[in-house]
């Protein structure tokens, strides 16, 4: 790499025959980019190769701030309480819920889809925009793809856990398309199971893309380590790693391949997900437009759940020389368009419910804004229609802890549109002699909380152990990294 | 990397993957035989308090089933007789035998001989006797060929797959009305589809056929 930076010095060698005697041709030389057109850099403070490692690894090699222990152990407090309240639901029976004819789904299904939706920012992060080559997503993809996969991971509990008798699933036949004594087979006309295959491949693949992306930092950290068990597990997982020109290219092939085999789950597993209820035909999820709403909606309570993680883990880490303003900037603005995406849908649904001219559509709807539930509605509204139209403005998009308190409204909104969708469209059944409303019971309640706490505990543990930022990834974008630069190649100060 | 690992490791992965297809088939094949009706069920005998055999009473002497089990063309179930009915014979035959005291005791006093049930639907299945015992599904089908045991024991698995089967396909499996409980009929030309279309014979494969 060095001997491209350097001038092709002997090139006119006295006494060569074929000297070029003709005068150089002037240097031609472009104005300088006005400065408010130049980029600003993914990096700041000219920080070298080296200092990015030492910021970046330093956060698992050193001991955890003080802050650290005391939310794992509230954070692992609640996940214990998740798993004591799961096993008092599978003991007992699904009658600790409040869910019951005719809203029998409730926040099970509810936190679900929740949680599943969280996912989609960081496979959109880590795979779109990587073909899309946006540069700022180096900085972001490894907390966004690790947030994905504690998100399935909460989001798989609960489908699972609302069946009751769960070991059911195990039985050959029930869920597994294995022959059996039962002479029965699974039901692949159904999106409920399209939902089982959808979820468990995005898992399998994030997991996959999320852990070949992480080889080489695993292989740095190795090296760095200096006591013999943390050099044990991060070189079992580093897989040999060396750093050579060979690994380097299939390590590039390979990440290529996820990303494009990531691309369409973006796309298919929200859409599935939507499918359990557009399948149906109950009015108010009988409807053409939720697949790609859902997925609107997916990607925008996902760079939700990022900015709540990220805002927060770069002023406690002081990451803010990696995670910039400008890649607020960038979120925010991916909030601002898929929120007015999200925003359309929910206005289309009524105007298809008016102009369809079917009379329990229209019903559904009108019960869905003025009905029991309106108070639910308009939290909804509120946070996901009218909270991210702030972003149309620079100042709020940079400033961190706004942007922050919107994300939480965010947050709070999508989970309140899976609860609109699922519980308003069921609680006015066909008959009025069936209608229902549904509340929740405390095991409801304190298990949702509890997923939280299995989300956190699985961060932190992250944070502790893993490099939250992709070291090798945010090197390549750096200027550092280009050899033509003034500062790249082998210049020292590497 | 041969400071943190041996060389050996490098065939731990694959080592890994062949004891994980072979465990997982194994557990496989396991569940398949040993967790399945046919294994668990098939050949339950247990011992009666009366050593009734029905070689002698239905194969030997060729009493129809429904001399005994007398409402199965009425009732969804097929009824065990009371002490009542053997009596009839017993009355003259065998009159003083040892082995038929518990009979006759239990026709004086009108207290149920308690004969040890062997065939069982589970609670959440739905079975109904005489709608397959008029629409030519013999007892054979279920119960094994029973005039050739001297105690009954449990032949079929009675699985859900085993119900299904003829549900699915219940022209294979019907015979003349009149002939079901002819256990030894053998089948010589009977055209099971065309009985099947004129007796109507519908059998559900929703879940809440049985499971109700």
């Amino acid at each position: 790499m060095a001997s491209a930076a350097t001038p092709a010095a002997g090139h006119g060698a006295v006494g060569n025959p074929k000297r070029d005697t003709r005068p150089a041709p002037p240097v031609l030389k472009a104005a300088d980019a006005p400065k408010e057109l130049e980029r600003e850099p993914l990096v700041l403070n000219n920080r070298s190769l080296n200092d990015v490692t030492e910021l970046i690894a330093g956060i698992c090699e050193r001991p955890m701030p003080k802050w650290w222990l005391p939310a794992f152990l509230v954070s692992a407090g609640m996940m214990g309480m998740m798993f004591t309240l799961v096993a008092y639901l599978i003991s007992t029976g699904v009658g600790v819920w409040g869910l019951n004819q005719p809203a029998d789904w409730a926040w099970d299904i509810t936190n679900f889809v929740f949680w599943i939706g969280i996912g989609h920012a960081g496979t959109l992060i880590s795979a779109i925009l990587f073909l899309l080559r946006q540069k700022w997503r180096t900085s972001v993809n490894r907390a966004a793809e690790a947030m994905t996969l504690f998100a399935v991971a909460c989001a798989g509990i609960f489908p699972v856990v609302h069946t009751g008798r769960v070991w059911f699933a195990l039985y050959p036949g029930f869920l597994i398309p294995v022959p059996n004594a039962n002479g029965i087979w699974p039901q692949f006309r159904s999106p409920l199971l399209w939902d089982v295959f959808a979820v468990s491949t995005y898992g399998t693949v994030s997991l996959l893309f999320w852990y070949v992306g992480l080889i080489p930092d695993l292989a740095t950290l190795r090296d760095r380590a200096t006591n013999k068990i943390r050099k044990f597990f991060y070189a079992l997982f580093s897989l040999g790693w060396t750093g050579s020109s060979r690994h380097w290219s299939h390590y590039e092939k390979a990440y290529l391949i996820f990303a494009g085999l990531c691309t369409p789950l973006v796309l298919s597993v929200h859409s599935i997900v939507s499918f359990d209820f557009a399948v149906s035909q109950v009015p108010g999820w009988h409807t053409t437009i939720f697949p790609p709403y859902f997925v609107a909606g997916a990607v925008f309570g996902g760079f939700g759940m990022v900015l709540t993680l990220l805002v927060p883990l770069r002023w406690l880490f002081g990451l803010h020389d990696v995670v910039t303003n400008r890649h607020l900037e960038l979120m925010c603005k991916v909030l601002l368009a898929t929120g007015s995406i999200v925003g359309y849908a929910y206005g289309m649904e009524f105007f298809i419910a008016w102009y369809g001219g079917s009379p329990y559509e229209l019903y559904a709807f009108r019960n869905r804004a003025f009905g029991e539930y309106w108070w639910a509605y308009w939290i909804m509204i509120g946070c996901n229609v009218i909270s991210p139209h702030f972003f149309w403005f620079r100042w709020f998009r940079r400033t961190g802890w706004f942007v922050w308190i919107i994300s939480i409204f965010v947050n709070i909104g999508m989970w309140f549109e899976r609860f609109v969708i699922i519980v308003t469209s069921l609680h006015r059944d066909y008959l009025p002699s069936s209608w229902g409303y549904f509340t929740p019971s405390w095991v409801d309640m304190f298990t949702f909380i509890g997923s939280f706490g299995l989300f956190m505990t699985l961060f932190l543990l992250f944070i502790r152990f893993l490099p939250a930022i992709a070291i090798s990834e945010v090197k390549g974008v750096m200027p550092q990294a280009d050899p033509h630069h003034p500062l790249g190649g082998a210049k020292g100060n590497h | 990397m041969s400071d943190i690992f041996p060389k050996w490791t490098n065939k731990l992965p694959l080592m890994a993957g062949v004891v994980g297809a072979v465990l997982g088939v194994s557990v496989l094949a396991g569940i398949t035989y040993y967790f399945t009706p046919k294994y668990t069920r098939v050949g339950y005998q247990p011992k009666q308090p009366v050593a009734f055999s029905h070689a002698i009473h239905a194969g030997q002497i060729g009493l129809d089933c429904r001399y005994c089990h007398n409402g199965v063309e009425k009732a969804w179930f097929s009824n065990i007789p009371a002490a009542a009915t053997c009596m009839n014979c017993h009355s003259q035959v065998k009159k003083d035998s040892d082995k038929l005291q518990l009979v006759r005791d239990s026709f004086a006093s009108g207290q149920s001989i308690p004969w040890v049930q062997i065939h069982k639907t589970p609670d959440y299945v739905y079975f109904n006797h005489s709608v397959h015992v008029n629409r030519g599904v013999s007892c054979v089908h279920c119960h094994g060929e029973i005039q050739k045991m001297d105690e009954v024991r449990h032949e079929k698995p009675l699985s859900m797959s085993f119900c299904l089967d003829c549900h699915r396909d219940p022209a294979a499996f019907v015979r003349p009305n009149e002939l079901v409980t002819k256990l030894d009929w053998k089948n010589e030309g009977f055209d099971g589809k065309k009985a099947v279309h004129d007796w109507k014979v519908q059998p559900g494969q929703s879940c809440s056929t049985c499971h109700r």
